[in-house]
């Protein structure tokens, strides 16, 4: 039977895990009531019904992480791209803005799990930092640029088709740094962006930071580790399946440097 | 595609490199703050590459200030006369220029042709870039030479670095046996570009070596490559040492001052290369101690434990090939899965007051770019004084009969010979008259030019003789009448 109290502590649950830097392990009711979850599998159900009326799915709920919760469509908890991706210039177009910023969170967490053992693992944590994820991706575009260069086809994009470029010449076309008269880094650069995505994602309290070497280095939480495994992967991958360009990996993982062919 | 296109691509784009140099000896006349067409701008251009390209190694290269401090000898060697204010400006417009501040990109774009698959003219847009701007490791940001810049400053680069490195070496020491100091700067200044090269495609090896350990093949391929460039280094030391030598000899020995000077400059690239070797060389022997701290950093892990999605090779690698209207749904997808939420702020009437006192917050760390732009000073327009305008006013003010512009051109030339002019143009101008600008900018009236088929007989004007008549402008009906 259903209290008014079971209800308040469920409730009370979810809203520790709208606090994402707040941890069961530092806080006694919060971890209480963490446990409560596990072992109870009508305060379970209940919570489970509390979050859905609020409009947040209850992606995973442990010691580690804390209550792990993401928005559904339509909620007010959402983060829509259009807010994050905000135009800072007329000129490019917004979709080129768009696709940008989500390369540079899937690199954040490409990095920071490269291997899919490592995204499975639960005590694994990864390391990232602003230098680190810019230069992978840019390795990817060599690695894309030297592959369309060998397929002997002239795909140099379109000069009238431009949302037929692909993405990779967007990013390696956008500079990495580029000196602004006070001094600053311009946030229209790759590092200045993956520099926001990283601090937006140690707010979200998925990174935390470790020290400001290579721009700034993070390493990877448990709550992040949930976040991507759990539904953001399988969010871009249903994406990639529909467009039909993806195949089954091993366990090993892709992640590679490529062989030395220009020397 | 045939063979005889891509040869004509290949062209293309080298011709696309040379535009942004061309550019600027184009445009240096319209620049207001100097007169600026007695620098040649594609010189200077030349010469900043190259002060680029001679200070790149491993980690950085000169920033900017660095490199406007080295061209500013050659930029007031051109210009004498002029202030070092002057000279400072004019390197640092070039060198802005040729990173092509001012666009997301800094970069350039040149449009081409090529033949499409279906036998079709297609437009394809080349991207390129001549100087980059890049991070170090202590957050200055400091340039680069592209590939397509070398390529435009010595031609032909893209070789196989080894081998060519061999041939300059060989051809250096014959020439400076047979004492041709000329081209033997020449060839030394080559071996120099192609040492910068070499380090430049190792420093790209030991950094993907860096991000990754389990990226590399640290069995065979890695020790290859260091061994290869080791013995690189160490054939390169001997040949430089033993030209060195020789011309640091012939430099001391000979009485010809400008052979002296020669070898004197010859001995300083030289020297330069072996520092370069030096650098190189330390590099390498860190590369084994950078693999094993990373190997403890980067821990191994177990067998997997449940079937995941490998982020890199699954969702980013195939993302970055789609083309852009394909890759937002991925893209976006990803992110709002990844971003967490954020729990809507409510402020209530205390917090609310005292965030209102709050003093404001520090600034952002991140800035968008203000770009500056390149005014040109506005050309006079005013031909007409504005006595001249209030007398044209007062011909063409006709509320009651029309007018025909003969009469009216004849009155004006009486009172000034400059009026016809204005008065004709403000004739021809009235022949469609912009009623919906009229009636914003509340006028009461507008001026309506009819033509009836009469030419027009005067000695400075052909055309119609248009009738004129001054026109109501009707407020409420949002029409105009005809008076």
């Amino acid at each position: 039977m259903t209290t008014n109290g079971d209800v308040e502590s469920a409730a009370r649950l979810v809203s520790f895990g709208m606090r994402p830097k707040q941890l069961p392990s530092r806080d006694v009711v919060y971890g209480d009531l963490v446990r409560r979850y596990g072992e109870d599998r009508a305060f379970k159900q209940l919570t489970h019904a509390v979050a859905a009326g609020l409009g947040l799915m209850v992606l995973e709920v442990n010691l580690q992480a804390g209550a792990v919760l993401a928005a559904t469509d339509e909620s007010v908890f959402e983060i829509k791209m259009d807010s994050y991706a905000r135009q800072s210039k007329i000129r490019e177009r917004r979709e080129t803005e768009k696709v940008l910023h989500g390369l540079v969170h899937l690199a954040t967490a490409a990095l920071g799990y490269p291997r899919p053992d490592d995204l499975a693992n639960d005590t694994y944590i990864g390391r990232v930092s602003v230098e680190q994820v810019d230069a992978m991706v840019r390795e990817a575009c060599r690695i894309l640029d030297e592959r369309a260069a060998e397929a002997e086809a002239n795909n140099d994009p379109l000069a009238d088709a431009p949302e037929l470029e692909q993405a990779w010449r967007a990013y390696a076309r956008r500079p990495a740094a580029a000196a602004t008269k006070d001094g600053r880094l311009s946030s229209d650069t790759t590092r200045g962006m993956v520099a926001r995505a990283l601090r937006f994602l140690a707010d979200q309290g998925f990174l935390v930071q470790v020290s400001g070497e290579q721009g700034g280095t993070y390493r990877t939480t448990p709550r992040y580790q949930v976040q991507v495994r759990e539904l953001a992967a399988d969010a871009a991958f249903d994406d990639l399946l529909e467009l039909n360009v993806v195949s089954v990996a091993n366990g090993g993982g892709t992640l590679r440097a490529a062989a030395s062919d220009t020397l | 595609m045939g063979l005889a296109d891509e040869g004509l691509t290949r062209r293309l784009k080298a011709l696309a490199c040379t535009a942004p140099l061309h550019d600027l000896d184009a445009r240096k006349a319209k620049l207001d703050w100097a007169d600026a067409t007695i620098y040649q701008m594609a010189e200077i251009a030349l010469h900043t590459i190259d002060q680029v390209t001679v200070s790149m190694d491993f980690d950085t290269g000169a920033d900017h200030d660095q490199v406007i401090a080295r061209l500013l000898p050659f930029v007031a060697l051109q210009a004498p006369g002029r202030t070092p204010d002057e000279h400072a400006k004019v390197a640092r417009w070039v060198l802005d220029n040729l990173i092509n501040v001012g666009t997301t990109d800094r970069g350039f774009r040149r449009v081409y042709g090529s033949i499409g698959p279906g036998g079709g003219y297609q437009r394809r847009q080349f991207d390129f870039k001549l100087l980059v701007e890049l991070a170090a490791p202590d957050g200055e940001v400091y340039l680069r030479a592209t590939d397509e810049a070398i390529n435009v400053l010595v031609g032909a680069l893209d070789t196989d670095v080894e081998s060519a490195q061999i041939a300059a070496e060989v051809k250096l020491e014959n020439l400076i046996n047979r004492g041709r100091l000329a081209d033997a700067k020449l060839a030394a200044e080559q071996a120099r570009y192609r040492t910068v090269q070499y380090g430049e495609t190792l420093r790209a090896k030991l950094d993907a070596t860096r991000r990754d350990v389990r990226a590399v093949d640290w069995e065979r391929e890695v020790p290859d490559l260091l061994d290869q460039a080791l013995s690189h280094i160490e054939s390169r030391f001997r040949a430089e040492n033993a030209i060195l030598k020789n011309i640091t000899a012939s430099r001391d020995e000979t009485e010809d001052l400008d052979r002296k000077r020669r070898a004197a400059e010859l001995v300083d690239i030289v020297g330069d290369c072996i520092r370069r070797h030096t650098r190189l060389q330390s590099r390498l022997a860190d590369a084994g101690a950078v693999f094993r701290a990373e190997q403890d950093r980067q821990q191994f892990s177990g067998p997997p434990q449940r079937a995941t999605i490998d982020l890199f090779g699954q969702l980013l690698m195939p993302t970055l090939g789609l083309p852009i209207a394909q890759a937002v749904a991925p893209a976006e997808s990803f992110f709002h899965a990844g971003a967490g939420i954020s729990p809507p702020t409510v402020p209530s009437l205390s917090s609310l007051v005292s965030l209102l006192l709050r003093p404001a917050p520090e600034r952002d760390q991140l800035v968008g770019e203000i770009p500056e732009p390149e005014l040109m000073p506005a050309d006079v327009t005013d031909k007409f004084g504005d006595e001249q305008w209030r007398l044209a006013d007062d011909l063409l003010d006709l509320p009651e009969v029309p007018r025909r512009l003969s009469g009216l051109l004849e009155e004006a030339r009486r009172i000034d010979p400059g009026l016809p002019a204005l008065v004709a143009l403000r004739a021809v101008h009235a022949y469609s008259p912009e009623v919906g600008a009229a009636l914003r900018l509340g006028e009461r009236q507008v001026l309506l030019a009819v033509d009836d088929g009469t030419l027009l007989e005067d000695p400075e004007f052909g055309g119609a003789d248009l009738l004129l008549s001054s026109a109501a402008v009707d407020r409420h009906e949002e029409e105009e009448e005809v008076a």
